[in-house]
């Protein structure tokens, strides 16, 4: 297990090095970042005199690897629009990004694993196939849609709930949460079915498909010819046999969810990463945008190898192939 | 004489499809009393597996009884409400399926599988069933079955799965055991120790057993009485003795000729032509009358009623010496 563990280690290390080279190259290919810093009209020597303190005269693997030692410690350089440190400006952002990153996703997994395990179960049911309805235009709706939709309806209609911002919140040490505020709080539900609609839908149409499949095995035929209970049979031998597709689809979407967040940040005005990002990129602020590559890369890698070890947890199968690798 | 455990009468199972309801199953009637063995022999799609799905009440969908019954020790169970039908099922009758690798849930533990099935059927304790669960595992010859009980059904091999398979049928003490081709995914050097098995846990619990299987061997060394059927009907049962050393119907005498040898070359020794009609294209009169050497007029107009010929019963106009004297036989 540990080795299988420092296996994966190695190659998201290896991922998080390529994204490094993209994001380093991005300075690069910007333009002269020391044009970025000093004023149209500095001397050329001064010029000089800040490309040696930027350490911008060494050969490039040595900036590069500058570039990377510099990045493990969190540090990603100063924002060229808030001439503040990049890091700074990301951990201010992220509290809101995750929270909305995970109300998504717990909303798509509790309503996709719920209808899709319902629609598994009662095929033909009428309800069934409103959920099939919702579930192609989850699919087939693209979010910034999705949202404006949601706005129109619960924000400017009914007026039930806020179109924009996050609403109030509390900081607790660096973070600032929105969940302990009644504002806080209805200010998350419409970003979060937007950002997670997508996801359930597919967590749902998985779940549906893995079920009815599940439901002819010899197994399930086997343990009802034991007697066993029909909740027992659905509950307990069907669905848990559908859940590694669905810990495969719900940690690669977690990942997308916080990379596409961008869209639903932007349509929500969200105060979060994302909405960093689309600012840094109408204002060529390349430091932000590699640290941004590099972090959602990061999240991608750490989600990945979750994954991997919530397998082994599901499935006992894969734990004793990972003990005696073939 | 005593009360059979399992009696079938004139059972009816119709899959209704898009082309109209197809007779899987087509008044086939027979008896399996106490400690009894009964084989049930007849090329796929002869209806062996959809007969022991209607006796468990689990025919797939579409299909569906549409006429006679099912007694088990005398009660019908063949219209029993599904609730107390799945109380039926695993307690009073068992069930072995072909495939021993795919009949177990592979993410539980197989001892969670005993127990659960233990306390689905009894009131035992979580304790009482474990307990109960390795005994079990003793019983069908999974060695040191206290450490065993905790392993996953991939951590046994294909012969030991199925012995796991038939301590779960056996978790309630059935009355009767439905073994639907137990040993035909197995390697051949395991068949005989599960047929084995079975055989001495029938004898030592007074279980009626059904089972199904393609290999005759098994069933002249294991049956009591074999059943030979053929296009969702009976087309001879009667002792093994008899049925096996001296069959009558034409289609038994082919099947018969097909008993591997011992050598172990597995190839049929005689071929019987041509291969069973679809349900969809059964011919009128006796379904096997295109396939059979003996046939004459009377085959492929008049459907054969199954005669009591030499003590057993025989559905075929060969052994009909008077057209008018058929019995319907129990
Ligand atoms: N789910 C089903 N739908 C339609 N027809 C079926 C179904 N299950 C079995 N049958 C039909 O019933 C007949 C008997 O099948 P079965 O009992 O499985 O044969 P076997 O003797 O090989 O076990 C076959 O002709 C098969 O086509
Ligand atoms: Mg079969």
């Amino acid at each position: 297990m540990l080795a299988f563990i420092v296996r994966r280690a190695f190659q998201a290390l290896g991922v998080l090095l390529t994204v490094g080279l993209i994001a380093f190259s991005m300075f690069r290919f910007a333009g002269d970042p020391v044009n970025q810093i000093v004023s149209i009209d500095t001397p050329a020597a001064e010029r000089e005199e800040v490309r040696r303190s930027l350490g911008l005269d060494d050969p490039v693997p040595i900036q590069f690897a500058r570039y990377l030692a510099r990045g493990a410690k969190g540090d990603f350089g100063v924002s060229y629009q808030f001439r503040q440190p990049v890091s700074d400006l990301l951990a201010e952002r992220m509290p809101a990004t995750l929270e909305l990153a995970f109300c998504a996703t717990v909303f798509a997994i509790v309503f996709g694993i719920l209808m899709g395990v319902f629609s598994g179960l009662n095929r033909e049911s009428f309800m069934a196939k409103v959920f099939q309805t919702i579930s192609l235009i989850g699919i087939s709706l693209p979010t910034f849609l999705i949202g404006i939709l949601l706005i129109y309806l619960f924000a400017v209609t009914l007026g039930w709930l806020p179109s924009y911002g996050r609403g109030d919140t509390i900081r607790i040490g660096w973070w600032s949460t929105g969940f302990l505020t009644k504002s806080g709080l209805t200010a998350l539900i419409l970003p979060s079915i937007t950002l997670g609609l997508f996801q359930m839908t597919l967590i749902m149409r998985i779940v549906r498909a893995e079920m009815l499949e599940v439901l002819r095995t010899d197994y399930i035929k086997f343990a009802r010819a034991r007697g066993l209970t029909t909740r027992a049979i659905n509950f307990g031998h069907a669905l848990k046999n559908t859940l590694v597709p669905v810990i495969t689809i719900v940690g690669l979407q977690l990942g997308s969810v916080i990379a596409f967040s961008i869209i639903t940040e932007t349509v929500f005005q969200w105060p979060g990463m994302g909405l960093l990002f689309v600012q840094a990129v109408q204002n060529v602020d390349i430091p932000i945008m590699a640290a941004y590559l590099m972090l959602v890369a990061l999240i991608f890698v750490v989600i990945n190898l979750a994954v991997d070890i919530l397998y082994t947890v599901v499935d006992p199968r894969l734990r004793s192939s990972i003990r005696q690798p073939a | 004489m005593a009360e059979p455990v399992l009696s079938v009468r004139d059972l009816r199972v119709e899959f209704v499809t898009r082309r109209g309801a197809l007779k899987a199953i087509d008044g086939v009637s027979f008896d399996i009393a106490r400690g009894e063995v009964l084989g049930v022999v007849g090329e796929s799609g002869a209806g062996k597996s959809v007969t022991g799905s209607a006796v468990t009440g689990l025919i797939d969908p579409p299909g569906r009884i549409t006429g006679g019954e099912i007694l088990l020790s005398g009660y019908r169970i063949d219209n029993l409400p599904p609730e107390q039908m799945r109380k039926v099922r695993g307690k009073r009758i068992g069930m072995i399926f072909q495939d021993p690798l795919t009949s177990l849930n592979p993410l539980y533990r197989v001892g969670d599988q005993l127990t659960e099935t233990i306390r689905t059927h009894t009131n035992l304790s979580a304790s009482g069933a474990r307990k109960r669960a390795i005994d079990l595992l003793a019983e069908v010859g999974i060695p040191a079955p206290d450490r065993r009980i905790d392993s996953y059904p991939h951590e046994f091999s294909g012969g030991m799965r199925q012995r796991v398979v038939i301590a779960l049928a056996l978790c309630a003490e059935p009355e009767l055991i439905i073994a639907d081709e137990p040993t035909t995914a197995l390697d051949v050097s395991v068949q005989a120790q599960i047929i084995a098995l079975l055989k001495r846990l029938g004898r030592d619990h007074g279980t009626a057993i059904m089972l199904v299987t393609h290999d005759m061997g098994v069933i002249a060394e294991t049956a009591d009485r074999v059943a030979v059927m053929y296009a969702g009907r009976i087309a001879e049962i009667g002792p093994v003795r008899q049925v096996v050393q001296n069959p009558l119907h034409p289609y038994a005498k082919g099947l018969m000729g097909a008993i591997p040898s011992l050598k172990g070359d597995t190839h049929r020794l005689t071929q019987i032509p041509g291969s069973m009609p679809r349900l969809s294209a059964i011919p009128p009169g006796c379904a096997f009358n295109p396939r059979c050497p003996f046939v004459f007029d009377r085959c492929r107009v008049e459907r054969p009623e199954p005669i009591a010929r030499d003590l057993h019963p025989v559905a075929c106009h060969l052994y009909d010496e008077a057209p008018a004297r058929t019995e319907s036989v129990a």
